[in-house]
């Protein structure tokens, strides 16, 4: 790789052929820092786009495929950072998620017959939050063991464990039925399940995700992530402590991914064993591969796909079909695209462009996360 | 692990358990003897599910997990195959036949061309899951499909100590699974396929610089870990009857007893098997609310100090 | 150049993005009244939930697919027992497809999640499918949902009576863990245990578990019967099970444990289900006229159904039937929130093929249950017979409301 080329993806100024401008107690100023990621007119048209979509579609749309789209989106994005970052893809992504609702519908209030303390909002989210990221980190302390195809297995296993555990205990988690009416809370006058506000709450999370997951793989700890990713045993020569870089990375998506969860929760009034079972899990994967796991919006583009195909796709198909739409799909992408619909879109406007010459898959693969 | 750990290990699971078998025994011995019949029996039928995932992992690092699919399809086969000819053997060698050809068609049109993509194949078996499991569904209905056993099979068998009748079929789970786990050791063992399978799951490159055709094997182990679900399948239709969602419950199953035996070893599924047989029938007839949790805590703990299973062996 | 290439590129894909999405902000709803069809095609009750549309199918065939000059418009979806899929399948027909009245769902657990939704609709009518857990109208009601069918814990008035004078003085309990089967044995053992009978172990499986031998291993020796509250797939796995590991006590059955979809699955019919008695709403040789008629009609429209409409086929026909007749009574008029539709529901008195059906208080229904005993035909088809026909079956089952607790793992017990 040239110099220049690891310049650009590390973010590094080129060195300053020019004298400091204006000699001031002999130490020079420091050269003005540019932002890694200058915001083009495609950030703001979108955010507008965002900002504005309530005004243009109906409710449904903004409640059942924009919220919701949204939510997934967020606990997908968990998993594009654990897996396209960092190498691990791991299923119990949702379990965390899951885990975070039921514990919001736990410590706060909802109609079951099962445990219920009937907590305020403020005290039941944060700390069903705390608990699900315990629960990530636990989990990743399990997995980081093992690598690469091993810790789908295994964190499909312990997603499965869990399912069970919420299907037979109704001490605590009520059993089949689950835990219905947990709604988030009315403040400052406003109901925030209403369509609108819980869309905007929706969208305030997860443009927090997706930026701090965009800051957090700048830094010394994403970088050496994915560091760990490409080659874990010179990162381990080099004196990085792998698995403890591992076991963190799992907590930070467990975070994402129990935020997601509260929200999708929130979305769905309820929580079930359901929610946690199989499908949903293996469902999470898909939503992340359809996107692309190279950047962190290819898990919202890919809840937005995965929304739409559930809601409509029934509408096109014969309605009991729905399944093996959702699997020709994603097998589709996963046959030819070597990453999700991110990837089709790199290959094509890498060969629409004719700054980068080669192929499309190398020119593409130039890009790093540095734009 | 130093012996010293190793033994106090050894004793801080066999305590309990010998302290609850002697429980158990005074307590309700036909019970007890029951429910270790049902665990070993189940774990037969887990074995022999869990070799064929088990094999084709070891060998060519592809999770099949379609091989749920591959359980049902064999299944539904076996069962109308046994309908038109009323041969319960003809229905096994159908769905050993039919599963073992649709793994070779994934494997000759699909995976030969991923070599060394584990994740990519991974997901494509996730796909294929889904959409072969939905077909079936498309074409068999929903409607729940119970295979009758062969007539030297069936009913119970009376004047056993102790348990007083147990069902024949079920018993006949143990040789079966005893068979087949016999008939794998000697293919793998005593053959010259298996040799080469063996040399391909210690050294892949190697392999192929000895001149094998190495397409072929892998071919060949595909077909046959993907026909051991298939026959599972057929065995399994008897036995707890075949329905749409079994795929996901067989998959699972096999992925558990994997894990905490050991990838890629035949000997580590036969004990994975058991240990969860038993711990999942004994946890349903002592504990029901918490029976899942005896088969969670065991996986952990196995994860925890030998997270490549009991028998496993690095990649 | 590039560039711009790219930038119009980007715009075009924007373009067709919002086109797509505000497009269909735009839908029409056209003039014909549309009702929504849950029930469950995948999953435990996939076969129930089939015999179910067909139920409802028939309904609106009935009536030629036209109600008070409207032409009705079914629009189908499916649920796998489990509730959050069918509160989602629901909220797309209501909020998406926009339906005027929605009927559904098929079982216990979704109907109590269904409920809860058809709270924060307030402009919808819901009618119930054919689920039938108690909480779903006695424990925090709905006002827009009804409920033309008699609930779970109602289906078994009759049957603790009938169990104690075949000789089962002491029985065990084998019943799913979840909403509706708690409703069924609860149903059965008010009775039961106020005339005597004892109830030593009570074992709640999951829904969907195959492997019965660890409960038929702790079935005692000295119990008399087993009060089977299985459905389905789950069903078949147990008589299954339990003949070939020796069993033969015999059993009492809970409403969907003997339906038609059981007797009739695909493999050898099961000659130890003879003589089983149990609970339901439908008796398959009841010799009513009406129900005759009613059979008739199921076996002409839907030649490739059961020989007999199943316990799922008669409720669904219930609810759409009731649905079709509040219409025509308000001549379509579905204005003003549908208050009026709603009234005249509320006073409905539906003609059902197995008596009148009423509703009370909590918009839930009173009704007609049959104590029926399985026998075999000449031609070696398993049915259900009548034994016992009783009407005017109320949710609290003739116990003081104030005395009434919901069925729950617990609740009721006699040991």
């Amino acid at each position: 790789m040239s110099a220049a080329n690891w310049r650009g993806a590390m973010n590094v100024q080129a060195p300053r052929a020019v004298a400091p401008e204006s000699p001031r107690a002999g130490v020079a100023p420091p050269p003005p820092r540019r932002f890694s990621n200058p915001v083009r007119a495609r950030h703001v048209v979108v955010l507008a786009l965002l900002l504005a979509y309530p005004w243009f579609a109906t409710p449904f749309f903004t409640f059942q495929i924009g919220a919701q789209a949204l939510a997934l989106g967020l606990i997908a994005l968990s998993l594009t950072f654990l897996g396209g970052s960092g190498g691990m893809i791991s299923l119990a992504q949702m379990t965390v998620a899951g885990l975070a609702g039921y514990m919001v519908a736990i410590f706060g209030s909802a109609a079951t017959d099962g445990a219920n303390l009937g907590w305020p909002w403020w005290l039941a989210v944060p700390l069903g939050m705390i608990i699900a990221v315990v629960a990530a980190t636990f989990i990743g302390w399990l997995s980081v063991r093992t690598e690469g195809i091993y810790t789908i297995m295994i964190t499909l296993a312990i997603g499965v464990g869990f399912h069970y555990l919420a299907v037979q205990n109704y001490a605590v988690f009520n059993g089949f039925q689950g835990m219905q009416k947990v709604f988030p809370p009315t403040l400052a006058g406003i109901y925030w399940r209403a369509p609108v506000p819980f869309y905007y709450l929706t969208l305030a999370w997860a443009l927090a995700g997706y930026l701090f997951v965009m800051y957090l793989l700048r830094t010394p700890f994403g970088i050496a992530l994915q560091g760990i990713r490409d080659n874990p045993r010179r990162m381990h020569a080099l004196g990085f402590n792998v698995t403890a870089h591992r076991v963190a990375a799992y907590a930070v998506a467990g975070a994402l991914a129990a935020v997601g969860g509260v929200l999708f929760t929130w979305y769905n009034g309820l929580v079930t064993p359901g929610s946690v079972g199989t499908g949903w899990l293996i469902n999470i994967l898909i939503i992340a591969v359809l996107g692309g796991m190279r950047h962190p919006v290819g898990a919202f583009l890919g809840a937005i796909v995965f929304v739409l195909l559930q809601n409509f796709a029934i509408d096109v198909f014969d309605r009991e079909r729905f399944n093996l739409v959702i699997g020709v799909v994603f097998l589709v992408i996963v046959l030819f695209s070597r990453d999700g619909l991110l990837g089709w879109w790199a290959a094509l406007s890498a060969r629409m462009s004719t700054q980068r010459g080669g192929t499309p898959w190398r020119a593409a693969s130039g890009r790093s996360y540095a734009r | 692990m130093t012996p010293v750990w190793k033994g106090f290990g050894a004793l801080l699971i066999g305590i309990p358990i010998l302290a609850f078998t002697a429980w158990g025994l005074q307590d309700n011995p036909r019970l007890f003897a029951v429910t270790l019949l049902n665990g070993l029996t189940l774990a037969a039928l887990y074995f022999i599910v869990a070799s064929g995932f088990t094999l084709v992992f070891g060998l060519m690092r592809n999770v099949n997990l379609a091989h749920g699919s591959l359980y049902l399809l064999g299944g539904y086969l076996g069962f109308f195959t046994a309908q038109v000819t009323g041969s319960w053997l003809l229905a096994l060698a159908a769905g050993f036949a039919a599963a073992a050809v649709v793994g070779l068609a994934m494997q000759v049109s699909i995976f030969r061309f991923m070599p060394g993509q584990d994740l990519r194949q991974t997901m494509v078996t996730i796909g294929l899951s889904i959409v072969i499991a939905d077909l079936l569904l498309w074409a068999i209905g929903a409607q729940v499909h119970q295979m009758s056993p062969p007539a030297w099979l069936d009913g119970p068998l009376r004047g056993l100590p102790v348990i007083r009748a147990y069902s024949t079929y079920r018993l006949s789970l143990l040789p079966m699974g005893i068979a087949i786990g016999v008939a794998l050791w000697l293919f793998l063992n005593r053959t010259r396929v298996g040799m080469m399978i063996r040399a391909g799951v210690d050294d892949r490159v190697m392999l192929a610089a000895a001149g094998v055709n190495v397409n072929l094997v892998f071919a060949t182990t595909f077909a046959i870990g993907a026909g051991l679900a298939g026959l599972g399948g057929v065995i399994g239709a008897v036995e707890l009857s075949m329905v749409p969602g079994e795929d996901t419950r067989l998959l699972l199953t096999s992925l558990v007893v994997v894990i905490v035996g050991g990838m890629g070893s035949v000997v580590g599924a036969a004990i994975g098997a058991a240990i969860l047989g038993l711990a999942e029938t004994y946890g349903l007839a002592y504990a029901p609310t918490y029976s899942v949790v005896f088969t969670f805590v065991i996986l952990v703990l196995v994860l925890a100090f030998r997270p490549r299973g009991i028998l496993g062996r690095p990649a | 150049m590039e560039s711009r290439k790219r930038t119009f590129v980007r715009a075009l894909v924007a373009a067709t993005v919002i086109a797509v999405i505000g497009g269909a902000a735009f839908a029409q709803s056209p003039p014909p009244v549309k009702i929504g069809l849950l029930a469950t095609l995948e999953g435990p009750f996939a076969a129930g939930g089939q015999d179910g549309m067909r139920g409802a199918e028939l309904a609106v065939r009935q009536r030629n697919g036209v109600v008070a000059g409207r032409k009705i418009e079914i629009i189908k979806a499916s649920s796998d027992a489990k509730p959050e899929v069918a509160v989602n399948a629901t909220r797309k027909l209501v909020e998406q497809d926009k339906v005027d009245i929605m009927v559904g769902p098929l079982s216990g657990s979704e109907g109590i999640a269904v409920k809860e939704y058809s709270k924060t609709q307030p402009n919808i009518t819901f009618i119930n499918g054919s689920s039938g857990a108690q909480a779903t109208t006695l424990v925090n009601p709905s006002p827009n949902f009804f409920r033309f069918n008699t609930d779970g814990g109602q289906w078994m008035v009759g049957l603790g009576k009938a169990a104690l004078d075949k000789g089962y003085k002491r029985v065990m309990v084998i019943a799913e863990d979840y909403a509706f089967p708690y409703s069924q044995v609860q149903g059965f053992m008010t009775e039961y245990c106020k005339l005597g009978g004892k109830v030593p172990v009570k074992a709640w499986v999951p829904l969907g578990g195959k492997d019965y031998s660890s409960v038929i291993a702790r079935i005692p020796k000295d119990v008399d019967a087993l009060v089977v509250v299985l459905g389905g797939a789950d069903a078949v796995n147990f008589l299954n099970q339990y003949e070939q590991a020796g069993g033969d006590k015999p059993l009492v059955g809970g409403s969907i444990t003997v339906s038609q979809d059981i007797l009739n699955y695909k493999g050898k019919r099961r000659d130890s289900l003879v003589g089983t008695i149990a609970g339901a709403p439908v008796a398959d040789a009841y010799d009513a006229p009406e129900w005759k008629a009613f059979v008739a009609d199921y076996k002409k429209n839907f030649p490739d159904g059961y020989p007999s409409p199943s316990l799922f086929a008669l409720v669904y026909y219930l609810n759409m039937k009731a649905t079709l007749d509040g219409l025509e009574a308000v001549k379509g008029d579905l204005s003003d929130g549908q208050k009026k539709y709603r009234e005249a529901l509320s006073k409905l008195v539906l003609k059902s093929p197995v008596g009148d059906v009423k509703l009370d208080a909590n918009r839930q229904a009173i009704g007609t249950t049959f104590i029926t005993e399985v026998v075999k035909d000449a031609q070696g088809n398993l049915y259900n017979k009548v034994l016992r026909k009783i009407d005017n079956v109320n949710q609290t089952l003739g116990v003081p409301p104030a005395e009434f607790k919901v069925g729950s793992r617990d609740e009721p017990n006699c040991p």
